[in-house]
Formats: structure tokens, C-alpha cells, sequence
């Protein structure tokens, strides 16, 4: 008897020992892969997309009942809203047509400017359609997953947007899931110009709702109300996309509201511009463009 | 082994599902915290360090978190929680929630600490601040479905 109870005695101190080995080699991992993910992001990029490849189905699965749900509530609040959503739309559909015709005039004068200058018909370009189906929010990144890979020509770099407007951009791929950065992630940045004062600036995302502009030129007063599109400069984003309007300056720091609602992101375009797509702001100008 | 992984992993994947309310995104609450909290605090013998550490990889995984860092929180939690396990033995669910703030409260500030540290420059205290309380306030009804899984699949040990 006495035998095991010695055993025992050691084992106990030894099996403490083990563990506090495995919780300090599983922290020192953990550190590791922080370096080695900054170090070695290539690697790391296929490692998480592989896993994302792996878990989208499911994740694909469990969205769709809270998109259901999701929906009721949004189709009871249309109900509710029915009368003033009515009167709403009669007014907008009365300026849209009166909108029509002067794009029907311009359609027409833009056509024959164009045959009077042979300006070479501009690139068609190809979308992918992709539901989102994983938001990530927390305190480090802004971005949604997309059931959409490279088996259907999604790539990196490509341009995501909604008919509201500009949604982001294609961060990482895997062969059937990608990872779209959007407008408010901390690395997002996208050359944008005022709308009404062409002055150019950098719509900066600091993974808040509102992202703000940088690099707006001194003299450049941004107003509340004005919009945004793309610039087209830095050759990451196509020009003249919709972005979003100012809807607050506090010492000259202008916070912008993008058109597109996130949370409400159902499904997103994925456009291919052709455009390489993974230059930074400030850097070269872009490779020349790939007709497709 | 396999229920508190599972549960947890469907905390993992439920963090991440479109939940479509306005302004969630900055403010999500920590489920897969409270998860591994909840099983490690009831069930020690079956979240291991090694599971803790393979649920915050596949959290930074999905969420696009840098590695590594949801797994070294949820490492410091576990911790914690099996350091001091004679304070929570048979204690009320009150004082486990209380417990629950002070962890919560420690792995929040860890990943304003770790954020900082890996350039990710200071994050607003006003978001942090919210989402420690959405994390505590939604601690009772995520611990009552844990408690409904471990009395439904784990019978006391």
C-alpha cells in the first residue's frame, strides 16, 4: 500500500508541473504566431483562409435564419411605415423621371461627342455576386466574409459594393470564401473627392462606424452634407463610386456616414477593375489597365 | 471533451454571424469569453489550456484578428480561473458573475494592452467600456443555456 501512495505523492507535484509546461508553451505560441503572423503573412493569410474555406458552409447555415428573422422585422417596420414610404416614393420617383429625361439627353449628346472624338469605348467590366455570411466587429479589424472564392474568379484587390455605394475592398481569398475589408477597418484607406468641391482627400477608417478625412488639402473646407466618391487616384479603387456624405466636423476633422449600411450587408458585388488593387496610398500610379 | 468544446465553438461561430443591428459591429460582446468562462469555472476537467487555446485560434481565425491574440486572453482567463478555482467551488451564480466582471474586466484590458502593443494604437474607452457591459449583461442568459447543455449532456461528474 505504501507504494502507491508514494507514487501518488510525486505524481501530483509532476502533474502540476506538466501543466503549468503546457499553459506556458501554449502562451509562448500564442505570442509566437503574433510575430510570425506580422513576419510571415503569406503563410498565415493561407492558413486562416484555408479555415474560413472549411467553416463557411456552416457559418453559411447558421446566417440564414437570423437573415430570416432579420427580414420580418424589416418587412413588419415596412408595413408600419407603409403610408409615409408611399408618399416618399411618389415625390422621389417624380424627380427621378424628371432625372431620366436629362440622362436621356445626355446619354444621347454624350453619344455623338463621342463618335465626334472617337473616344475608345471603356472596359466592360465582370461581377461576382456573394452573400455575406460572417461580420466580424470587435476591436481589431471591420470586415465581413463573403461565400465567394476563387473558383468563382474572386480576387484580391477587387472592388465590393452595393447599389448604395462603396462597400470596401477584397482583403484575403480562399478557393470558396473571401474577406472584404470595409470602408471603417483600420487599414482601409480610399482616395475619395468632395463632390461638390472636387478637393481630394483620404477617407481614413479607424474601425468606428464614422471614418474620417485625411490628407485634405489645407485651404478645403468640408461642409456637412457634402458627398463623396472615389478618386480613382492610387489605382485601388475605381473613380466616381459613391462613398459616403460628411455628417460632422469637429476641429477640422470631418467624419463621414458611408452610404452602405453594414449591418444590413445581405449580399456585395465584387467587381474586377482590373485594377492591381493592393497598392497603399501614396504609392506609385498604377500598373496600366487590363482590358478583360 | 466534447460538449464544452462544442458549445464553445458555436460561440465562436455565433460571434461572427450577421446579427444585423445597427451600430453591433464596435460594441459585439465577448461570447466566446464568456464560453470559456462558463466551462472552465463548471467544468475544469473538460477545457483543457490546449482547447482554450485552439477556440481563440479559430476565433482570430474567423474574425480576422491578428493571431494569436484571442487565444492568449482566453489563455489568461483560463488561468486565472483554474489559479484561483477554490473561490469558485459551490459558489451562487451571483458570486460567479461578480468573479465573471473582475476576469472580464482583466481580458479587456489584456486586449487594449496587446492591441497597443502590436500597432494597433489605443482603442476608444468609451467602446471598450461598452462592450465590457453588453459582455456582463449577456453573461446570465448565455450561462443559462451552457447550464441547460452541461445538465442535458454532462450528468455531475
Amino acid at each position: 500500500m505504501k507504494r502507491p501512495g508514494s507514487v501518488l505523492r510525486l505524481a501530483a507535484p509532476l502533474k502540476i508541473l506538466a501543466q503549468r509546461f503546457t499553459f506556458l508553451g501554449l502562451v509562448a505560441m500564442s505570442v509566437g504566431l503574433m510575430v510570425f503572423g506580422k513576419a510571415e503573412a503569406p503563410l498565415v493569410e493561407r492558413a486562416r483562409t484555408t479555415v474560413t474555406d472549411a467553416m463557411v458552409p456552416i457559418l453559411d447555415a447558421v446566417s440564414r435564419p437570423v437573415a430570416t428573422v432579420a427580414e420580418i422585422a424589416d418587412r413588419i417596420n415596412v408595413i408600419i411605415d407603409v403610408h409615409a414610404e408611399n408618399t416618399r416614393l411618389r415625390e422621389e420617383n417624380e424627380r427621378l423621371l424628371r432625372w431620366q429625361a436629362v440622362a436621356h439627353r445626355l446619354e444621347t449628346e454624350n453619344r455623338s461627342l463621342r463618335d465626334l472624338s472617337r473616344v475608345a469605348p471603356e472596359d466592360t467590366v465582370s461581377f461576382v455576386s456573394a452573400r455575406v455570411v460572417a461580420d466580424a466587429g470587435g476591436t481589431f479589424v471591420r470586415s465581413v466574409l463573403v461565400m465567394a472564392g476563387t473558383r468563382d474568379a474572386v480576387a484580391k484587390g477587387q472592388t465590393a459594393i452595393t447599389a448604395e455605394g462603396l462597400v470596401g475592398r477584397v482583403g484575403e481569398v480562399g478557393e470558396r470564401s473571401a474577406r472584404v475589408l470595409l470602408l471603417t477597418d483600420l487599414n482601409s484607406q480610399v482616395p475619395v473627392v468632395l463632390e461638390s468641391s472636387r478637393e481630394r482627400a483620404i477617407l481614413a477608417g479607424d474601425n468606428s462606424e464614422r471614418p474620417k478625412l485625411t490628407h485634405l488639402a489645407a485651404a478645403a473646407r468640408p461642409q456637412i452634407g457634402d458627398r463623396l466618391m472615389t478618386s480613382g487616384h492610387g489605382g485601388v479603387f475605381p473613380p466616381g463610386l459613391p462613398v459616403g456624405i460628411i455628417v460632422a466636423v469637429n476641429d477640422g476633422t470631418a467624419r463621414v456616414k458611408p452610404f452602405v449600411e453594414f449591418h444590413r450587408l445581405d449580399h456585395v458585388r465584387l467587381i474586377d477593375f482590373g485594377l492591381s488593387g493592393t497598392l497603399p496610398v501614396g504609392a506609385p500610379p498604377p500598373a496600366p489597365r487590363r482590358g478583360r | 471533451m466534447a460538449i464544452p468544446l462544442l458549445a464553445t465553438v458555436v460561440a465562436v461561430v455565433f460571434n461572427v454571424v450577421p446579427l444585423r443591428l445597427p451600430d453591433y459591429a464596435p460594441l459585439a460582446p465577448g461570447f466566446v469569453l464568456m464560453a470559456v468562462f462558463y466551462w472552465t469555472v463548471h467544468r475544469p476537467d473538460l477545457m483543457r489550456p490546449w482547447a482554450v487555446f485552439l477556440i481563440g485560434i479559430l476565433d482570430d481565425m474567423l474574425s480576422g484578428t491578428p493571431l494569436g491574440v484571442n487565444s492568449l486572453v482566453l489563455l489568461f482567463v483560463h488561468w486565472t480561473i483554474v489559479a484561483q478555482h477554490r473561490v469558485f467551488r459551490g459558489k451562487s451564480f451571483v458570486l460567479i458573475w461578480l468573479a465573471f466582471a473582475l476576469v472580464a474586466l482583466g481580458a479587456k484590458l489584456l486586449l487594449a494592452a496587446i492591441a497597443f502593443a502590436i500597432g494597433y494604437g489605443l482603442i476608444d474607452p468609451l467602446v471598450l467600456m461598452v462592450q465590457y457591459i453588453l459582455t456582463l449583461a449577456l453573461y446570465p442568459p448565455l450561462a443559462l443555456v451552457m447550464g441547460r447543455a452541461q445538465r442535458l449532456f454532462l450528468p455531475a461528474p
